[in-house]
């Protein structure tokens, strides 16, 4: 139907007008040709990934299972054209082979190697007429590319989904509130407490005291080696603010450095209430909060 | 709230605490998403008056960000009473009036 099928001399990388015509005539081709060849191409490329020491942390059938899944998704891609089931798979396969470790190189390592010995066994199939081989090239390339382009891109972007996650994780470790009493709150601070954690410290504290409607909140900083002093500023205006919510902050286990960093900022000691360490504050606040806390073995004995 | 507003409520406010002869007075600014310089001042000039008048003034409601925003910006309630919510702020003006006392820490400065 199409005059370029028949008159093979002519060269086709300039043909761009007809290109469209020429692909979809020649993409079942290449998928029959990459049906038939199924089983011998996907040995040879799993073999190729071993020869590369590529995905050394899975184990060899492993990795056949998944060249056998990705080999039928790529010659799917070729034949539909859509790279939204690949898309699919890709992230999905990112999803099972992050956590064992394999590296963003491998994956796109792998994916070109596919290509290349996709593209080698259509050099052999159709070396003796250079035109066709040239012109089902052109139709194969760019699909390959869009392949390889997008499993790439889904599994870094499977990768960054993970980091996120992972980052949120550890801040939200980083401050949390946890309620020990109606109304009691306690925030234990472990390790440097920078400026952008301070902040994150404010922000949780003030969001947990209205989620539990706290009247008295310890925030322990034991854990807390030294602070500077826009730290010390921010700490002291958290404490100001809660106040202005209506609860109260108890700071437990001050280093002798951070007492002195607060006394040469000039802190207004009326406002700040602090205690030795958490367990004093602890007590503090149930004062505070009308609590009395009795050993059960006492209380029997005064009832005897 | 503007401050035409500001001036026209703290008239009000003062003038019915007088009138009824209040002993407390809660005022709830969670509706409210920001706090310039001028509108603390007026809460805590608005508390120091009706304590003159013989009430206490709990202000409650003040969201975090605001509460935050006030403190870094340095704007202060002085020695006003705060509390989380409405319901807080009864229970706080039930202890602070139920007593038969002013509080002694709501006196002007």
């Amino acid at each position: 139907m199409e005059p370029s099928e028949d008159d093979g001399p002519q060269p086709t990388s300039g043909q761009k007008g007809e290109a469209p015509t020429d692909h979809e005539q020649l993409l079942p081709e290449l998928v029959a040709h990459l049906r038939d060849n199924r089983t011998q191409l996907r040995q040879e490329w799993a073999n190729r990934i071993t020869d590369a020491s590529l995905l050394s942390s899975m184990a060899p059938h492993e990795i056949f299972s998944e060249a056998t899944s990705v080999y039928d998704n790529y010659v799917e891609v070729l034949e539909t054209g859509s790279v939204e089931a690949l898309q699919h798979y890709a992230q999905n396969l990112s999803e099972r082979i992050i956590p064992q470790g394999v590296e963003t190189h491998e994956v796109v390592g792998i994916v070109l190697l596919l290509r290349d010995v996709l593209a080698r066994s259509l050099f052999e199939k159709y070396h003796k007429d250079f035109s066709l081989l040239n012109r089902i090239l052109d139709a194969y390339e760019p699909a390959a590319n869009r392949i390889a382009n997008t499993v790439s891109v889904s599994f870094v972007q499977e990768r960054e989904r993970v980091i996120r996650q992972q980052q949120d994780a550890i801040r939200e470790l980083s401050t949390p509130v946890l309620q020990v009493r109606e109304r009691l709150l306690i925030l234990p601070i472990i390790g440097v407490l920078d400026t952008q954690r301070a902040r994150q410290l404010t922000e949780q504290l003030l969001s947990g005291i209205r989620a539990h409607r706290a009247k008295v909140v310890v925030v322990d900083i034991t854990g807390v080696p030294d602070v500077d002093v826009s730290v010390a500023n921010h700490l002291v205006q958290t404490v100001d603010a809660s106040r202005l919510m209506g609860a109260g902050v108890i700071i437990t286990g001050l280093s002798s450095e951070i007492a002195q960093t607060l006394v040469r900022i000039g802190v207004d000691l009326s406002k700040m209430n602090t205690v030795g360490d958490l367990q004093g504050g602890i007590e503090e606040a149930e004062r505070l909060l009308g609590f009395t806390v009795r050993r059960a073995v006492d209380a029997n004995r005064q009832e005897d | 709230m503007d401050d035409d507003e500001l001036g026209r409520f703290q008239r009000e406010l003062i003038r019915q605490v007088s009138e009824f002869r209040s002993r407390g007075v809660i005022i709830d600014v969670a509706a409210l998403d920001v706090m310039d310089s001028f509108g603390s001042r007026s809460l805590r000039n608005l508390a120091y008056m009706a304590r003159l008048l013989g009430a206490v003034t709990v202000i409650v409601g003040i969201q975090p960000d605001v509460a935050f925003a006030m403190v870094q910006l340095g704007m202060d309630l002085g020695k006003v009473h705060t509390a989380l919510g409405l319901e807080e702020g009864l229970v706080r003006l039930d202890e602070l009036t139920g007593a038969g006392r002013l509080s002694p820490a709501s006196g002007p400065k």
